[in-house]
């Protein structure tokens, strides 16, 4: 087994690899001619007003909550799903109550509209 | 010195230099990428010690959500990336003392181990660690009842923060 | 005969070995070559995409597309690339210069990855990890990382936007995602691609088509294309988180996004329409790989056809649709399928399929009912009678009102 992680290590050296030359071609090969006009922020052509930081919503926090949720529950869910054969049928109402019980949570949060973008 | 030794030191280093990083950048969101490069260690020590699943599940979970919330926290609440305080506290004699005392302890007590040196039992190659973790899961003799539990936890947690963060008049 | 990429291999080993390496230092060697070939056929035909995206697009237009560069335009993504390679790299003032770099490099490294779980053949594949399936969402995950990192590197209002709402977009349709994925692998009982594909005898499409269907569409969302494309609107926020970015940097996005394309493809081939399976694979298994880039590219297609056909959801449409809509449908398609799992019998092939098949079909139709149900509640609320501004009628009515409260 830790073949097959050796195959993905090496992977994860050479991946990278490629692209970072894609991208040191044109430092070799493209003119550099800067300009303080041409690093300027876009903004639709005008200048910029005001600090970089928005003030955004809190609705993409509560988003990424419920999806932390929900992932460490399908994650607890990968072994039961892998191990199917072996399971007798109450072995998989147990994880079918996991998923209800989850299920409940997630309906909570529809009901007090934390799930509304507005 | 295998091969396997080799790895192990290296990722080793990187996860510790990482983690230091994070506490000496002062950069906030520099110290959160530099965090994931940390966890990102600890799956590869993960994968090392032949939990292919656990290395897995520390990459969904850690870096896919805990990262990504961390890194939306930080941007929620600081205005301004740059810590500008001091970096080091005015106590910082005395927090090096506790620590090098708390880690000559430890390695004492560690020296005296015979766990070093007796060699890891050998793991058969026909036995599936995935599917006696997916049938301990729910097997009424093993794990069933943190299992369920769990859900109940994440349950909990999801209702509690949602309470916490969000509120339904100023949305 | 059929199998002329496990024949080189077993004789590059063999020179190899001829030249007195050791073992460990041999398998060291045939994994880099591995990689190496692999990732240059996905750059290779990453490429070929470009041309593929910009005919396909014509002819949904009714236009013909690229045809003056070579034969029917094919030398046009070469000219393409060679553009994007001498343009001039703008650092925009108050970057961050190495997360900068370092984002468009992650989107494309995290597409190749995906290429090193995908069977594409009965022996041709990168290597047979037993937890396959959860690789897949992981290297989404460090990619969504990357998005954030250009959005925040970029020192740009828009980007910074831009990059929130794709990681909500793309973390909100994980969900359902997961889910889907969980269904292959329950019903072929291991999370490896390639057990997954060996126990198709029967297309999982045809025993699940509803966690296949859900697991499309919540794959075209996870790859910011539309109908899911707020994130690069050209129109509102010009190009969402890779606003910034000018010449190749530019250019590992958008082919790191046509090339995430071709590999949803591939997944969802290998998930549920058998991968390279077909006939005749089992004995030459070059066929399989022939299969294989079939189903990837049809799939490529249908990915592409609901691109042109569809207009942009607004966001909250969108994210209505995934957290209301198709995580409860996932999540009550996944328990159906558990406990119907358990109660069909496994030896007899044709009732197990056909016993799913309906499952599938009954859930889809209660899902539309309810659905209609909503529609029609909706229509209610919005047909009934709202209090409306009246404006005022004569002038002598609003002389009268000012005189009376003036005295």
């Amino acid at each position: 087994m830790l073949n097959d992680w050796l195959f993905i290590g090496i992977f994860l050296v050479l991946a990278p690899l490629f692209p970072a030359l894609a991208l040191i071609v044109p430092r070799i090969i493209a003119p550099r001619k800067p300009n303080p006009l041409k690093s300027e922020t876009y903004e639709c052509g005008i200048e910029t007003v005001g600090n970089t930081w928005v003030q955004f919503r809190v609705q993409f926090y509560i988003y990424a909550l419920v999806f932390l949720i929900f992932d460490v529950e399908l994650v607890f869910l990968f072994p039961w799903a892998a191990a199917f054969d072996q399971l007798p049928l109450f072995a998989v109402v147990e994880g079918v109550l996991f998923l209800l019980i989850l299920l409940a949570g997630l309906v909570y949060a529809w009901r007090k509209g934390a799930l509304e973008w507005a | 010195m295998t091969a396997l030794q080799v790895i192990f030191l290296i990722t080793a280093v990187g996860t510790l230099g990482s983690a230091l990083m994070v506490v000496i950048t002062r950069n906030l969101v520099h110290a959160a990428l530099w965090l994931v490069a940390a966890l990102f260690g600890v799956a590869v020590i993960f994968v090392q010690l032949n939990a292919g699943f656990l290395a897995i599940a520390q990459v969904v979970i850690y870096i896919g959500a805990i990262a990504i919330l961390m890194i939306f926290a930080i941007m929620l609440t600081r205005r301004v990336a740059q810590d500008a305080g001091p970096q080091t506290n005015p106590n910082w004699a005395w927090a090096f003392l506790v620590a090098a005392v708390l880690f000559g302890g430890l390695t004492w007590l560690l020296s005296a181990w015979s766990g070093f040196s007796t060699p890891m039992p050998e793991i058969s190659s026909r036995a599936d660690p995935l599917r006696q973790l997916g049938q301990a899961l729910v097997s009424p003799n093993a794990y069933v009842l943190p299992f369920e539990v769990a859900s109940v936890l994440l349950v909990t947690a999801l209702i509690g923060a949602i309470m916490i963060a969000w509120d339904r008049k100023s949305g | 005969m059929g199998d002329p990429v496990t024949l080189i291999g077993k004789w590059l080993e063999n020179l190899f070995f001829g030249w007195g390496l050791s073992a460990g230092l041999v398998s060291l060697i045939m994994a880099v070559v591995g990689v190496v070939v692999i990732a240059s056929v996905v750059l290779v035909l990453d490429i070929f995409l470009v041309w593929v995206e910009r005919k396909i697009v014509a002819r949904f237009q009714d236009r013909l597309g690229p045809n003056r560069l070579g034969p029917f335009g094919l030398v046009q993504p070469i000219a393409d690339v060679i553009k994007l390679l001498i343009k001039e790299d703008i650092l925009p003032k108050g970057a961050d210069r190495f997360v900068y770099n370092l984002a468009p490099i992650l989107a494309l490294a995290t597409v190749l990855l995906l290429w090193a779980v995908l069977p594409l053949s009965s022996t041709i594949y990168g290597t047979n990890l037993n937890v396959g399936v959860l690789y897949i969402v992981a290297v989404g995950a460090i990619s969504t990382l990357g998005i954030i990192m250009a959005g925040w590197a970029s020192n740009n209002k828009y980007a910074l936007l831009g990059a929130f709402r794709t990681v909500a977009q793309m973390v909100s349709y994980e969900v359902p995602m997961v889910i889907a994925m969980l269904v292959p692998v329950i019903l072929a009982r291991s999370m490896g691609l390639k057990d997954i594909v060996d126990a198709q005898r029967i297309w999982f499409l045809f025993i699940a088509p509803l966690p296949a269907l859900i697991f499309l569409i919540t794959s075209i969302a996870e790859l910011g294309r539309a109908p899911f494309d707020l994130t690069e609107a050209e129109s509102e926020i010009v190009a969402g988180y890779h606003i910034e970015y000018t010449g190749m940097k530019f250019g590992l996005f958008y082919a790191g996004e046509l090339l995430h394309a071709l590999t949803v493809g591939g997944i969802i081939s290998t998930l549920f329409l058998g991968g390279w399976r077909g006939p005749g694979a089992e004995t030459y298994p070059i066929l399989g790989v022939f299969y294989f880039f079939i189903k990837a590219f049809f799939l490529y297609w249908v990915i592409m056809w609901v691109k042109y056909s569809l207009p942009r959801i607004r966001i909250d449409h969108m994210l209505n649709l995934n957290w209301k809509f198709l995580t409860p449908l996932s999540l009550a398609i996944l328990i159906v399928t558990a406990i119907l799992d358990k109660i069909l019998p496994r030896s007899s092939e044709a009732i197990y399929a056909l016993g799913m098949l309906a499952a599938n079909v009954v859930v889809g139709w209660i899902t539309l009912q309810l659905l209609r149900l909503n529609v029609r509640s909706e229509r209610k609320r919005v047909a009934e009678p709202k209090p409306v501004a009246q404006p005022e009628t004569s002038v002598a009515a609003v002389t009268s009102q000012t005189s009376s409260s003036s005295s």
